[in-house]
């Protein structure tokens, strides 16, 4: 008789440990996720939908709504692509198939990825599995609070300003945000070129370290990829002998930043001294000043560009017209949520004559300051280290009129996404009942560094990745 | 204020949306908010920084030139709303 699975608890490398030494079969494996899906995604409706026939022996995963799969509808949470059905893979999607893993189904985001909650998505938000009157945090909501929930051992997400990061930080699991050019964005739906990033979800770092050894390295088919210069090393060790972790102090004492997730943040890097690293406070001047300004530049100019090509004429629903002009405006005011058209409209305003130097150029040139910066920090640390999410994971509906409150949520994400850094947010702690994420951020290529850093923290923080109510 | 309604106007139509009466008046406020929040930037001296377009050290990737599969006409169009003998339908262009 095969051993009952607890998915709650059963992280990737277990589950590959079970299949290879068959104690279970796949089909076996992946009719657990499904019983769990079953039982809690009805309330934390965090697929958009599964893939009860797809093939694969290896571990089951579930794909962020952004990535392309052939054959299965891909929708980015938007209307505008509602039942589109790509006919090939995405980069990422072909490797994880390759690598024998099995698609469980596609997950819920804010519309085109861009939000802080998922309550952008065009299908209803995603709730929190620590607390379902809360946001899971986006835009890859979706994601993380299926491996919260024991809906999938790991998943793939988006990053393009901290959608893998907060979500992570908001769900207690385990996001890696890699670097720039690290992961091809073949067949992603596109929203910010210079920053989208995919990367791995799951409940401890080595599972999000092996998820990335699957995923990551130059792909012919997207020129913005690079030959990761080492391979991707399963982090091992207890020790922090010897790591220099710098604390910045604007992205630590940021304005909003709730005190029990200081305290958190707080907690673990002493537990890091303890552990043998040198901890000291530095500074990144400009980042927490200008960053957010920066990507909310930036980021919708690149948006408003690739958001050009939704027109009703390739794929997706379109408006009835007697023009292709009224055809075209129709089907994008019809398609499009509040928020795609807002970043849509503020992207082509920093873009238009008259404006372009004082917004996007000046943007592009703050950008150069926060890299000049980081590169500065890193030359003295290992790693930087601050909280992920300036607050614990917010009520559903709480920010979701007020754009720039919802903006303010990643003003912690953003300035090492602008530097095209990586970045790892673990679970520290719990303040009132709910999540803490402890964001590491490294060198560029750096990731094996930070799988090492936060491997030995998360051994000595021993968090409890199942929410509290499920256990 | 950072932006008036015509500008709005002036903006959706460059970004080709057909905004509605309530959504032009929505995102006049929130642009104008939004700009404003933004529009710090200004404030630095940056007259001697380059720009950054992308974070990665990479210029002039090249492919080798050989043939490769591409899609096919049936798969390129397999999701168009309307299709005719091959090529996408769409309504007349507007004299």
């Amino acid at each position: 008789m095969a051993p009952v699975v607890d998915t709650l608890r059963l992280t990737a490398e277990e589950a590959k440990g079970l299949l290879e030494r068959g104690e279970l079969t796949a089909a076996e494996l992946r009719g657990a996720y499904f019983d769990a899906i079953g039982e809690r995604d009805p309330e934390l409706h965090c697929y958009l939908r599964t893939t009860e026939d797809a093939e694969g022996e290896g571990v089951p995963i579930a794909l962020k709504d952004v990535i392309s799969t052939k054959g299965v509808e891909t929708t980015a949470g938007s209307r505008i692509l509602s039942g589109y059905v790509p006919v090939f893979d995405a980069t990422v999607a072909a490797r994880v198939k390759e690598a024998g893993l099995s698609l469980l189904g596609k997950t819920n985001l804010d519309e085109f990825a861009m939000g802080s909650s998922t309550e952008n998505s065009a299908w209803g938000p995603s709730r929190n599995p620590w607390d379902p009157a809360r946001v899971p945090g986006g835009s890859g909501g979706g994601s993380a609070a299926a491996v919260s929930a024991g809906l999938a051992p790991w998943a793939l997400g988006s990053d393009t300003g901290g959608s893998i990061k907060q979500p992570s930080a908001l769900c207690g699991n385990v996001g890696l945000r890699p670097t720039y050019g690290s992961v091809s964005r073949y067949g992603i739906v596109a929203f910010a070129s210079s920053l989208d990033q995919i990367g791995p979800v799951g409940k401890t770092v080595r599972d999000v370290a092996l998820l990335y050894s699957i995923i990551a390295g130059r792909d012919p088919r997207d020129s913005t990829t690079a030959e990761l210069p080492e391979p991707v090393r399963l982090p091992e060790g207890d020790s922090l002998a010897g790591v220099r972790i710098g604390v910045p102090t604007e992205l630590n004492e940021a304005e909003g930043i709730e005190p029990g997730v200081r305290d958190l943040v707080r907690r673990a890097l002493d537990l890091a001294a303890d552990l043998g690293a040198e901890v000291e406070e530095c500074s990144l001047p400009r980042s927490v000043r200008y960053g957010l300004s920066c990507y909310y530049l930036i980021a919708p100019a690149e948006a408003s560009s690739n958001l050009a090509r939704y027109d009703g004429v390739r794929y997706g629903p379109r408006a009835e017209a007697s023009s292709y002009q009224d055809m075209v405006d129709r089907t994008r005011d019809e398609g499009f949520g509040d928020e795609p058209k807002r970043r849509i409209m503020l992207g082509t305003y920093a873009l238009s004559a008259g404006y372009y130097d004082a917004f996007y150029g000046q943007a592009q040139k703050v950008r150069t300051l926060l890299i000049r910066e980081h590169r500065e920090a890193l030359g003295r640390f290992d790693v930087l280290a601050c909280p992920t999410s300036p607050t614990v994971a917010f009520p559903i509906g709480e920010r979701a009129d007020d754009p720039l409150a919802m903006y303010a949520s990643d003003i912690l994400t953003i300035p090492s996404n602008l530097a095209g850094l990586p970045g790892l947010s673990i679970p520290c702690g719990l303040s009132d009942g709910l999540p803490v994420g402890l964001q590491l951020i490294g060198p560029q290529f750096g990731e094996n560094g930070l799988f090492g850093v936060a491997h030995a923290l998360e051994q000595a923080l021993a968090f409890d990745t199942v929410p509290e109510r499920l256990r | 204020m950072a932006i008036s309604r015509d500008e709005v106007l002036h903006v959706a139509r460059l970004a080709r949306l057909a905004l509605t009466d309530d959504e032009v008046e929505r995102l006049t406020a929130e642009l104008d908010k939004i700009l404003e929040a933004v529009g710090i930037v200004a404030e630095l001296d940056l007259a001697d920084v380059p720009p950054t377009s992308h974070p990665l050290d990479l210029a002039n990737v090249w492919d080798d030139d050989v043939p490769h599969d591409s899609l096919s006409v049936e798969d390129a169009l397999a999701n168009a709303p309307e299709v005719e003998d091959g090529l996408f339908r769409v309504p007349a262009w507007r004299q």
